[in-house]
């Protein structure tokens, strides 16, 4: 998946002139789309917030303010925000090294970047469940902990920065550190005045969508985690447990929570996109 | 800045081994543990009537949402590139919920909706047609979470090479539909290939909303990621191991067609 | 003084610079001409360290600075697609160089002031570079290079990015700002007239080699490679011989050293005449006259007339110089 695809808003001077010949079954085209869309995602989705209310109000506020509510949803993000910010460090590096150094087998390796995106998630939790886990070769077994949720989050989220940062590095224009270099600053000054301020928008979208995807993440946290309630519960799991017990009102109280904070976080990335390209010209 | 060389090589051990431990490790252990016991019991194990069922009604719930969604992604992908109209801002947004949302919430949603109590649920259980716990719900919670990647990949394509061509082809004569088959889609095709790649890389890889909608009966209702799950929970483990090879097999079969069209798709049109 | 010495740079198998020596007077305004891949923006780059030569020194004011860190040559170096800092102002811009000095506050502030009001920029201290035209962009590109007194500047064709009428005005102001600053300068360049109109000496390069040194008279009036004939204006060649075409001279009747041409085309543009000619070979040459020139002659289409230079030909087709004499047979 291209992460930037989500990032990029449309370049304002993309003035689209519709073909003529298009324009009637065009439009006929783009409404059933739009159908399929509402019909696919819409509706679904407004069900979630609309149900949610079923037992009114008050129903609401008990579903999504219980302690393992809480405690899961606040563990969600807690341990969400730190994925988003390892993957900041590491995945700016690992832009870093492909983009700039050069191996053997360098390729090989910017193909596997993608392998979280190909992967099914259960496969990636099961993995890393044997390696980590109660049978881990290495010795290290930290199965059911935190930190198991981290790790797992932290192989879905891999490619997100590290593909956000890669199109804006190539780009970069080397002149500039040149320039930089001509005028007396060191590799590190240049670094850290010249290159970073100018990946800081892609380093931020890519953060937003690691975020996004490990606040709802399941597959991957279900077998390593242990769900064990206050402590390595997360929201999704919650929900599923709450459908699990026949009470899909609550469930869709907590799951509209996590609706917003997806929202939320869509539009923060466009933001992110339009204040990316200010300086663009 | 040529970074000197203590330090690229301090950066590029970082990097390899960061990827190494998270990534590389991983995955060559399961199929190390996978045949760990020799390639006979791996083979009964894929083999097995569920197993052959699960391949099968995986390979089918895919078959019937890809082709849906890049019809979609296709029109749409022209809509947003090309015309100008009443909320199409909205609709931009709107296409990036599927990457967005969690899969539980999706399965939920499908369940509030085509479920028993649902809002369509009841007529439809009126008029036979059975969703939840069904392969229909199968398919619905595919195409929910495979839906942004074909327009994704297409529309950018689409602003680069810009609508010259199209023109071109209007003052030459050709209709709406003439010029759509030989001048747009041949300009899109690797942008669509990419977009198919990712989206049946997913819909083979979905797990969470499935596990919510489908009831995961046996030979009925269970997709290849909800066998590797159910052979969990029931201890099998080597036969968890089996059927994850062979998604793993698949998933790196995905990687190889991507990173082969990836470098054409930029191209507009090779 | 820069003084280049037997510079050789080679990328692969491709050789950019071969044996390159050069000297660049203080306080002059030097141009490196020649068209694309000559090697020039590769030798200025050599001298600014942003590359290092395979063979060959480079001395800056009397110190071997070959192997010496870009940051520590004491150069300005101003690129042809401005490399400005796009996310920061204008002022940021100019001060950076300073800053990383870590000069004082006030000190920098000043600076920045005096050096935007000399390039004309006064008052753009908040503006970023998307915010300006390339013309802006490029003259706060000139202060910002400015701001650490170099001792040399390098500019690698700075208006190639310009239009038309922004490269010239803004050349005029390069030097007028070089007679003010007196900065040794070197200028890259492919465009002759910017070289010719404000550079004290020009090096023309082709091909990875340096083929003349001079000033710009002394390049137009006595190249010694055909190459720089032809580089620096227009030439016509008769024969073995190449002359600008000011120098041929129109007869009806044959001289000594004239050559047949048979009338092609007469063109009249305005005061001059231009007449297209064929020669015997079939060559193709223009001869400009001037209307009562024309007149006098009565050529029509299709007249057999004679041409010949008026000067002693400088440079053969095939290759050697010879020295002129410097009296013409005259018309």
């Amino acid at each position: 998946m291209s992460a930037t695809a989500v990032t990029s808003a449309p370049p304002p001077s993309a003035a689209a002139p519709s073909a003529p010949a298009w324009r009637s079954s065009g439009a006929l085209g783009l409404g059933i789309a739009t159908l399929w869309l509402s019909i696919i995602v819409l509706l679904p989705l407004s069900a979630v917030v609309v149900r949610s209310l079923d037992g009114g109000l008050g129903a609401f506020w008990d579903a999504v303010s219980s302690r393992q509510a809480v405690a899961a949803l606040r563990f969600t993000v807690l341990v969400s925000l730190a994925t988003a910010a390892v993957n900041v460090v590491g995945g700016t590096l690992i832009a870093w090294v492909l983009v700039r150094d050069r191996f053997p087998g360098k390729k090989v390796v910017n193909a596997l970047i993608d392998l979280p995106f190909a992967l099914p998630t259960i496969v990636a939790g099961l993995t890393l469940l044997t390696l980590y886990g109660p049978r881990s070769p290495f010795g290290i077994n930290i199965a059911f902990t935190q930190a198991a949720v981290l790790l797992a989050l932290l192989f879905v989220t891999l490619p997100f920065v590290i593909r956000s940062v890669q199109p804006v590095l190539i780009e970069l224009d080397r002149e500039m550190e040149e320039a930089a270099l001509s005028l007396g600053a060191r590799n590190a000054t240049i670094f850290r005045r010249i290159v970073l301020p100018n990946l800081v928008p892609a380093i931020l979208s890519g953060a937003a969508l690691a975020f996004a995807r490990a606040v709802g993440e399941f597959g991957s946290i279900v077998l390593i985690s242990g769900n064990i309630p206050f402590r390595t519960q997360v929201s999704s799991v919650y929900v599923f447990k709450l459908i699990e017990s026949d009470a899909p009102t609550s469930a869709a109280a907590v799951a509209t929570v996590l609706l917003l904070v997806s929202l939320a976080v869509l539009l923060g990335i466009r933001a992110l996109g339009h204040w990316g390209a200010r300086h663009d010209r | 800045m040529t970074v000197d060389r203590r330090w690229r090589i301090s950066l590029r051990v970082l990097a390899l081994g960061y990827l190494a431990l998270l990534l590389l490790v991983p995955v060559g252990l399961i199929f190390f543990r996978t045949f760990e016991h020799g390639v006979m019991g791996v083979w009964e194990s894929i083999t097995t009537p569920a197993a052959i069922h699960a391949f099968w009604l995986t390979i089918e719930v895919t078959a019937i949402a890809v082709p849906l969604n890049t019809l979609f992604g296709i029109v749409m992908a022209i809509a947003l590139a090309r015309g100008n109209w009443r909320g199409k801002g909205l609709v931009n947004a709107l296409i990036d919920l599927p990457f967005a949302v969690s899969p539980v919430v999706i399965g939920l949603s499908l369940i509030l909706v085509y479920g028993v109590n649902g809002w369509l649920g009841g007529a439809l259980a009126d008029a036979g047609i059975q969703v939840i716990f069904s392969v229909p719900g199968i398919v619905l919670a595919t195409i929910f979470v495979s839906l942004p990647f074909v327009v994704r990949e297409v529309t950018p394509v689409l602003r680069e090479i810009g609508d010259e061509q199209e023109q071109a082809a209007a003052t030459l004569g050709a209709g709406g539909w003439t010029t759509f088959r030989r001048i747009t889609l041949p300009a899109i095709r690797w942008g669509v290939a990419y977009g198919v790649i990712l989206s049946v890389a997913r819909c083979i890889g979905e797990f969470g909303a499935v596990s919510v909608v489908s009831g995961k009966i046996s030979g009925q209702t269970e997709t290849l990621t909800l066998l590797v799950e159910k052979r969990f929970a029931n201890f099998d483990l080597a036969g968890a191991y089996a059927a994850s090879a062979l998604l793993a097999l698949i998933a790196l079969g995905t990687l190889l067609a991507m990173t082969m069209i990836k470098p054409r798709r930029e191209e507009g049109d090779a | 003084m820069i003084s280049v010495t037997g510079v050789t740079k080679r990328f692969g198998d491709y050789t950019a610079l071969d044996d390159v020596s050069l000297e660049v007077p203080d306080g002059s305004l030097t141009a490196l001409l020649g068209p694309s891949g000559s090697g020039k923006s590769t030798l200025l780059r050599i001298i600014g360290g942003l590359e290092s030569p395979d063979a060959g020194r480079v001395v800056i004011h009397g110190e071997d600075q070959t192997s010496v860190a870009p940051q520590r040559r004491g150069i300005g170096f101003v690129f042809q697609h401005y490399a400005a800092f796009k996310h920061m102002t204008v002022r940021d811009n100019v001060a950076f160089g300073l800053t990383v000095r870590k000069r004082p506050k006030a000190e920098v502030a000043a600076k920045v002031d005096e050096l935007l009001e000399i390039v004309g920029l006064a008052g753009y201290q908040k503006r970023y570079p998307s915010q300006l035209s390339g013309g802006q962009r490029q003259r706060m590109a000139l202060a910002r290079a400015l701001a650490v007194e170099p001792k040399v500047l390098l500019l690698d064709e700075p208006f190639g990015a310009l239009d038309a009428k922004v490269r010239a005005d803004l050349r005029e102001w390069l030097r007028k700002l070089h007679e003010e600053v007196h900065v040794t300068t070197l200028l890259v360049t492919h465009d002759q007239e910017e070289a010719m109109s404000i550079a004290d000496q020009i090096a023309v390069m082709d091909h990875s080699r340096i083929e003349q040194v001079g000033t710009p008279r002394e390049l137009y009036d006595r190249p010694e490679t055909p190459f720089v004939m032809r580089f620096l204006g227009p030439v016509t060649q008769l024969g073995e011989a190449l002359v600008r075409p000011h120098d041929i001279a129109l007869s009806v009747d044959a001289r000594p050293g004239s050559f047949e041409a048979q009338v092609a085309r007469v063109v009249h543009l305005g005061f001059e005449v231009r007449a297209e000619l064929v020669l015997g070979d079939g060559e193709e040459i223009a001869v400009q006259l001037t209307r009562g020139e024309a007149d006098e002659l009565e050529i029509a289409v299709g007249d057999i007339v004679h041409v010949r230079s008026t000067v002693l030909p400088r440079a053969l087709a095939g290759g050697a110089a010879r020295e002129p004499e410097p009296d013409a047979l005259s018309a």
